[in-house]
C-alpha cells in the first residue's frame, strides 16, 4: 500500500470543501449547468440516462481494504447498495444524487480516496499492472513511477485544459496486463545495457471511434527523465492537438495525421529545451515515493503446503485454483483473482455488502490489500498458499468463487444503453446472456482462453476492438444491431480484431458467438491453440462462413 | 457546445420535452402548466416544430429545476396514454432492462 502524506490529505479535504461550494452555488442558481458541468466533470461526476454517475479513482488499482469498506458505504448511504468495477481502475456509482455528492466525497477523503482525474479533457487515473509488485519477474514496482505521474500531473494547470482527455497506463512484465499498447501514452518498464530503469515510451494509442495500436516513441528514456519526456509529449500535443472537432482532438489523431516519426521530431525538440530542467527527477524522489509503498511482512512459508495438497482432491476447488490463482513473487504466496462475473449477473458489479465482506477477507488472507484490474475483476494480491482453500470456501459462500477468470464468460462490458447517455445498444444483458450459454465449466474450460468485449457505442469503454471476440453495439433505424470482430487482443501483442460481417440483431449474438466457438473448437490444430491464435493462423474467412452460411 | 434552441428542431410526430432534475438527476418530463414531473403521463404534448421549440424554451429556461433537456418522440395510445417512442426513452421510463445486483 502506498501511504499518502499530509499534502495528499490536505489536497484531498480541501477539494471535497470547494465542490461543496461549488454544489452549494449550482443548486442555489447561482451557477448555471454551464458554468457547473466542468467543475463537476473535474469532480468525478456525470450525468447519465437516469441520475448522476459517480466516478471515483482507485490509483493504479490499489485499494486497501478501509478504501473498500468505505466504497461500500458510499454505495449503501448514497446509492443503491451496489457498485460498478470499470475497465480503467475505476469505480462508478449510478444512483448518486447531486445533492448528496459532496458528503459522498468527505466520506471517501477519510479514508485518502478520491474522484480527480476520472473525467474532463485532463490526464486521467494512471492506470498500471493489477499484479504490480507481486509479479514474478517484474523489472520493479510500477506504481512508484505511476504514483510519481500522478502527483505531478493531479491538478496541474498544463494538463488540464488538454484537448481532450488523456491516459497512461504502465506495465514492468513480460506480460502487459494494463493494456498500454491501446493508451495515449504506453509505459513499460525496462532496464538498458547498463542496468538502469527506464521505460520503452509508446504514444497514439486508444480505441472509441478511430482506433489504434500505440507507436514506439522512443526505446528507451531513463527513469530520472520521465516527467520530461512525458511533458514533452503533452506539450506537443498541447500545441497541435485539435480542439475544434471532438472526434479528431485525442492524441492518437495527431500522431496518425503527423505520422510518428514527425512527431517524435518534435517531441525530441521540446525534450531536448526542458530535460535537464527542474522537471529531472533526483534519485531522492524516487526513493521517498519507493520508501512510501510499504511491502507486507511476509513469512517463509512452504510452496506446496499440507492444506494445499489435501484441497487438490476437490474437483471444485482444482477449477478455482486454475483459473484463478496466480504465481507470486514469494513462492509460499499467491495472487488470487476474484471474478466479479457470476453467470447472468452484470461484469463488473460488486454489492456493498460482497464488498464489506471482500474487506475482511483482505484483512485475514492479503495484508488488508486488494487490486482492481481493467478486467473488471479484483484481486488479493499476498496470498498464503496455505490459506487458498479457506479463502475458496468464504469467496463461494459470496457468491465470488465463480471459476471463470480468463475463460469465455469472464465478459468485459460497458454499461451499455442501460445506463449510459453515450450508447446505442445494450451491453449488459448481452454478457449476461452469453455468461449462460457458456455456464458449463467444462465446456468454457475446453474452449479456453478467450476474452469477450462488449461495448454499446462507438467511444468503446468496454474496448471491444481488442477482444478476441468484440462486440460493438449500434442503432440503426431504431433496433439494437451489433457488429461482431474477431482476432483483437490487447496484451504485449495487441492487435485489433476484424468485421466478420453485417451486424446481427440482439437475439442473434449469442447464437453467432456459439458458432464462432464452435467453428473454432472445430478449426483448432490442438487444445492448447487458443481462439485467437487460431484466428491469427486462417483469418476472419472460416468463422464468417460458420456465422453467415445459414443467415 | 451548441445551444438546444440553436439546433434545428424537426420532429416526426408528438413528443414531449425530458430532462434530468437538478437536485437528484431523475428522469422528468415538462409539463403544460411550466413545471416537471416524474411522470410522463404528465408531459405536455407537442405535435409541430414551433410548439416543440416553445416548449424547449421555457425547459432551458428552467436550468435551476432540470439539465440537459430535449426533445424526445412518444406514441399515444387510443385512450391517450403516453408511451416513449424508442428504446432509450422507454429505458428511461421503465428504469434498466437488468435486476439490479443489490436486488439479486
Amino acid at each position: 500500500m502506498y501511504a499518502y502524506d499530509e499534502i495528499d490529505r490536505t489536497l484531498v479535504n480541501e477539494r471535497v470543501s470547494e465542490f461543496r461550494d461549488q454544489v452549494q452555488r449550482r443548486l442555489s442558481g447561482e451557477l448555471t449547468e454551464d458554468e457547473f458541468k466542468m467543475l463537476r466533470l473535474q469532480n468525478g461526476v456525470y450525468l447519465q440516462l437516469h441520475a448522476y454517475m459517480f466516478r471515483v479513482a482507485i490509483p493504479y488499482g490499489t485499494l486497501a481494504s478501509n478504501q473498500l469498506r468505505a466504497l461500500a458505504h458510499v454505495a449503501r448511504k448514497y446509492d443503491r447498495g451496489y457498485g460498478h468495477f470499470t475497465t480503467r481502475q475505476n469505480i462508478q456509482f449510478n444512483w448518486i444524487k447531486l445533492s448528496d455528492l459532496p458528503d459522498a466525497l468527505a466520506d471517501l477523503a477519510e479514508v485518502g480516496i478520491h474522484a480527480m482525474q476520472t473525467s474532463g479533457n485532463n490526464m486521467r487515473n494512471v492506470t498500471s499492472d493489477q499484479w504490480a509488485g507481486v509479479a514474478p519477474g517484474e523489472i520493479e514496482d510500477p506504481r512508484i513511477w505511476s504514483e510519481l505521474i500522478r502527483q505531478h500531473t493531479t491538478l496541474h494547470p498544463e494538463f488540464s485544459f488538454l484537448p481532450r482527455k488523456f491516459k497512461i497506463a504502465i506495465t514492468a512484465s513480460d506480460h502487459d496486463r494494463a493494456a498500454i499498447k491501446v493508451h495515449d501514452i504506453g509505459l513499460r518498464l525496462i532496464k538498458n545495457e547498463k542496468g538502469e530503469t527506464g521505460f520503452e515510451v509508446l504514444v497514439g494509442g486508444g480505441l472509441g471511434r478511430t482506433p489504434f495500436i500505440g507507436k514506439t516513441i522512443k526505446h528507451f528514456v531513463h527513469g530520472r527523465d520521465l516527467l520530461s519526456y512525458i511533458e514533452a509529449i503533452l506539450r506537443v500535443y498541447n500545441q497541435y492537438g485539435r480542439r475544434d472537432n471532438i472526434y479528431k482532438a485525442r492524441i492518437k489523431i495527431l500522431v496518425h495525421e503527423l505520422g510518428i516519426e514527425k512527431f517524435s521530431r518534435e517531441v525530441e525538440e521540446e525534450w531536448q529545451q526542458i530535460r535537464y530542467s527542474s522537471l529531472q527527477i533526483d534519485d531522492e524522489v524516487i526513493e521517498d515515493i519507493r520508501s512510501r509503498f510499504i511491502y507486507p511482512a511476509y513469512e517463509k512459508l512452504p510452496h506446496m503446503p499440507d492444506e494445499l495438497r489435501q484441497a487438490a482432491a476437490d474437483p471444485d476447488f482444482e477449477a478455482w485454483r486454475k483459473n484463478s490463482v496466480a504465481a507470486h513473487k514469494n513462492p509460499g504466496y499467491s495472487i488470487v483473482t476474484i471474478s466479479l462475473k457470476p453467470i447472468g449477473a452484470p461484469p463488473g458489479d460488486a454489492t456493498a455488502e460482497q464488498m464489506d465482506a471482500l474487506a475482511d477477507l483482505a484483512d485475514k488472507y492479503s495484508f488488508g490489500e486488494l487490486r482492481v484490474g481493467h478486467e473488471q475483476n479484483l484481486a488479493l494480491p499476498h496470498v498464503a498458499k496455505r490459506d487458498l482453500p479457506a479463502l475458496w470456501k468464504a469467496l463461494d459462500k459470496l457468491g465470488l468463487a465463480t471459476p471463470n477468470v480468463n475463460l469465455i464468460t469472464d465478459i468485459i462490458a460497458c454499461p451499455g444503453l442501460d445506463y449510459c447517455s453515450l450508447a446505442n445498444a445494450r451491453s449488459i444483458p448481452i454478457a449476461q446472456e452469453l455468461t449462460r450459454r457458456f455456464a458449463n465449466h467444462e465446456l468454457a474450460n475446453l474452449i479456453g482462453r478467450l476474452h469477450i468485449n462488449i461495448s454499446g457505442c462507438i467511444n468503446a469503454c468496454g474496448h471491444h476492438h481488442v477482444g478476441h471476440i468484440g462486440i460493438l453495439g449500434v442503432e440503426k433505424n431504431g433496433e439494437e444491431v451489433y457488429q461482431i470482430t474477431i482476432g483483437g487482443r490487447a496484451d504485449e501483442s495487441a492487435a485489433l480484431g476484424n468485421l466478420i460481417g453485417p451486424g446481427v440483431k440482439f437475439d442473434e449474438v449469442a447464437d453467432v458467438v456459439e458458432d464462432i466457438v464452435e467453428a473454432y473448437l472445430a478449426l483448432r490444430e490442438r487444445p492448447e491453440e487458443l481462439f485467437v491464435d487460431t484466428v491469427k493462423r486462417l483469418g476472419v474467412e472460416p468463422f464468417k462462413e460458420r456465422v453467415y452460411a445459414t443467415r | 457546445m451548441t445551444s438546444p434552441l440553436q439546433q434545428k428542431i424537426k420532429i416526426a410526430g408528438p413528443s414531449i420535452v425530458t430532462a434530468n432534475r437538478t437536485w437528484d438527476g431523475i428522469v422528468v418530463y415538462r409539463t403544460g402548466s411550466k413545471g416537471w414531473s416524474a411522470e410522463l403521463a404528465d408531459a405536455a404534448i407537442v405535435r409541430n416544430s414551433d410548439e416543440a421549440k416553445a416548449l424547449l424554451a421555457e425547459a432551458v429556461a428552467d436550468d435551476v429545476g432540470a439539465i440537459g433537456p430535449y426533445i424526445a418522440p412518444v406514441q399515444l395510445g387510443d385512450d391517450g396514454k403516453i408511451e416513449p417512442g424508442n428504446l432509450r426513452e422507454q429505458i428511461r421510463k421503465a428504469g434498466v432492462t437488468i435486476e439490479l445486483p443489490a436486488q439479486g
